[in-house]
């Protein structure tokens, strides 16, 4: 079942000169997990902004087309109905904290939802405790450093345990190990609690391998949109300013060369088997 | 030439950030320091253009303590390009942006015009001269950023983090300008966590950890070093991590570049038919 749907979507900011968004039509089902890429300005951030009303009721400007999220029309439903949906989290962490303490900032979005007390304590425990920020529960958040900062970020969204997570560049100032384990937790929240995750990312090798669905954009408009084996072994054109994984682009060079891998490698594993079907076939 | 002299840094909250550090970098050296969340790698980049002063030891730029030097003046030779860019940006326009700190450092009208004419293009923001900086992408951000900074053409350009929010297309960019510039014999010290970038641009590679250098290299040896590697909460270059689990096959193990790793391949290939 559908949980995002938009047909047509076009949409200029109020102060903008170029169209945004161009047409875009799009299906997210339920429980997917959708990784959204393309070049920086291409339309992500804003097409995000659809999702969960901030376009156009915060922003302003012209919409045309439609946005459906958990059955509800965008366009007809407030910002704040549509937030017990869908989280987003920002790409810049300090433009969604404020509170005082970590703590809470992690309830704040609870209390506007007027859950009682002792539920909103329980679920901001839990969403410390997933995201790994117990011991910062009492630190004011303009203090703490950048990967701390989106980790108590994506625990703001995590709480209010939404049908959907969007995440804008969630992991951008986590170091590697600390991104990856942001990126199993995301997993665990898709595979596990069923939330349907879309990630914004520019680092395909990292997000790829927990991907069902890859939507690439750019200048506005849907290029591809498919599962991320068939997205990145297209016409590679297309995927200009798209970053994909390093074992997907050592396919591309070596099939270049007349060495042909049976399939698309999307991560280290796949590629490091389909090369040693080929290295050591030849040797036999 | 920077020195740094068994540097040790407390902030006043009472956290230490370094715990003695010391290290050379010479004039057209090209660094990458990397290293977990909170190892005190932007903490000493903050020490070399002046913003912190040790707590205790010495760093000089060109022989001069940064003690004794005001931020404004080192600045001119050391430039630096913030984490997040909006803690840099506050102009109206990207023109403005780009053009404030050459109007500071007293730069004539003229040449003010042609540097930022330059830098615009040279990241490619020409169409947004007249933008509000706010009104960018965080990606489109982080570029004004770096231009605003490689306008007045410092000879050390220290980069916080430059690939965060950047496309491939622009990153790629990013990493030939930094060859560009590095091969005009100026110093570059990239802070960052992004192992593929480091993987294609090829630097000497300092590993920080819990405010201390814990290794220092070539790209190719420190980011295959697994033991190294996981200290340092680094994960491997997607590459790399391809050869390791094939190292049963006797294939080197120091591969971190598409390239490299298609001619290895090819190699080992036509040996064995």
């Amino acid at each position: 079942m559908a949980i995002i749907e938009t047909t047509g979507l076009t949409y200029t900011y109020p102060t903008g000169t170029k169209l945004s968004l161009q047409d875009v039509s799009i299906t997210v089902e339920r429980g997917e997990f959708v990784v959204l890429t393309g070049p920086s300005g291409c339309g992500k951030t804003t097409l995000c902004r659809c999702f969960n009303g901030l376009v156009p009721h915060f922003y302003g400007g012209k919409l045309e087309g439609n946005v459906a999220v958990a059955g509800l029309k965008v366009g007809d439903h407030s910002i704040y109905e549509l937030a017990r949906h869908i989280g987003l989290v920002f790409q810049n962490p300090e433009n969604q904290l404020f509170a005082l303490s970590v703590e809470k900032d992690v309830a704040f979005g609870l209390e506007n939802l007027g859950i009682p007390r002792s539920n909103i304590r329980q679920q901001v425990d839990w969403a410390l405790e997933i995201t790994g920020i117990t011991g910062l529960r009492e630190r004011p958040p303009h203090e703490l450093s950048g990967g701390q900062q989106q980790r108590v970020a994506i625990a703001c969204v995590l709480a209010m345990q939404p049908d959907v997570m969007i995440l804008d560049e969630p992991t951008s100032f986590i170091d590697p190990v600390g991104a990856q384990k942001i990126f199993d937790v995301i997993n665990e929240l898709n595979k596990k609690l069923g939330i349907t995750v879309i990630l914004v990312e520019h680092r395909l090798d990292l997000a790829s391998k927990y991907a069902d669905h890859v939507i690439v954009m750019d200048e506005g408009k849907v290029v591809l949109d498919g599962e991320p084996r068939d997205v990145f072994s297209s016409d590679s054109a297309r995927l200009i300013g798209v970053g994909i994984p390093k074992a997907t682009r050592l396919y591309q060079v070596l099939k270049e060369r007349g060495v042909p891998l049976k399939r698309v490698p999307v991560n280290s594993e796949e590629a490091s088997q389909l090369l040693r079907e080929v290295l050591t076939h030849d040797r036999g | 030439m920077i020195e740094v002299k068994d540097v040790y840094f407390t902030y006043p909250n009472g956290v230490e950030a370094l715990s003695g550090v010391s290290l050379s970098i010479r004039d057209g050296e090209f660094i990458a320091i990397m290293g977990q969340n909170g190892a005190g790698k932007t903490t000493l980049v903050k020490h070399i253009n002046g913003l912190l002063k040790p707590t205790k030891g010495e760093v000089s730029v060109d022989g001069v303590s940064t003690q004794k030097v005001s931020v404004a003046k080192l600045s001119r030779k050391v430039g630096f390009v913030f984490q997040n860019p909006d803690h840099q940006l506050f102009c109206e326009t990207v023109e403005d942006e780009v053009a404030f700190a050459l109007q500071n450092f007293g730069f004539k009208e003229q040449l003010i015009k042609k540097r930022v004419t330059w830098a615009l293009s040279l990241l490619n923001l020409t169409q947004y001269r007249q933008s509000s900086p706010f009104m960018l992408s965080g990606g489109e951000r982080k570029r004004v950023a770096l231009a605003s900074v490689l306008a007045w053409n410092p000879d050390v350009v220290i980069l916080d983090e430059p690939t965060i929010g950047q496309d491939y297309q622009q990153k790629e960019k990013l990493r030939q300008f930094i060859v560009q510039l590095n091969t005009q014999g100026k110093t570059v010290i990239i802070v960052t966590h992004d192992v593929e970038f480091v993987a294609e641009c090829n630097p000497h590679v300092i590993l920080m950890a819990q405010g201390k250098i814990m290794a220092e290299g070539g790209a190719k040896e420190t980011l295959t070093n697994r033991s190294l590697v996981t200290q340092a909460f680094i994960v491997p270059p997607q590459i790399s991590q391809i050869f390791f689990e094939l190292s049963d096959l006797k294939l080197p193990t120091n591969v971190i570049d598409v390239y490299d790793a298609r001619k290895v391949l090819l190699d080992r290939l036509e040996v064995s038919s």
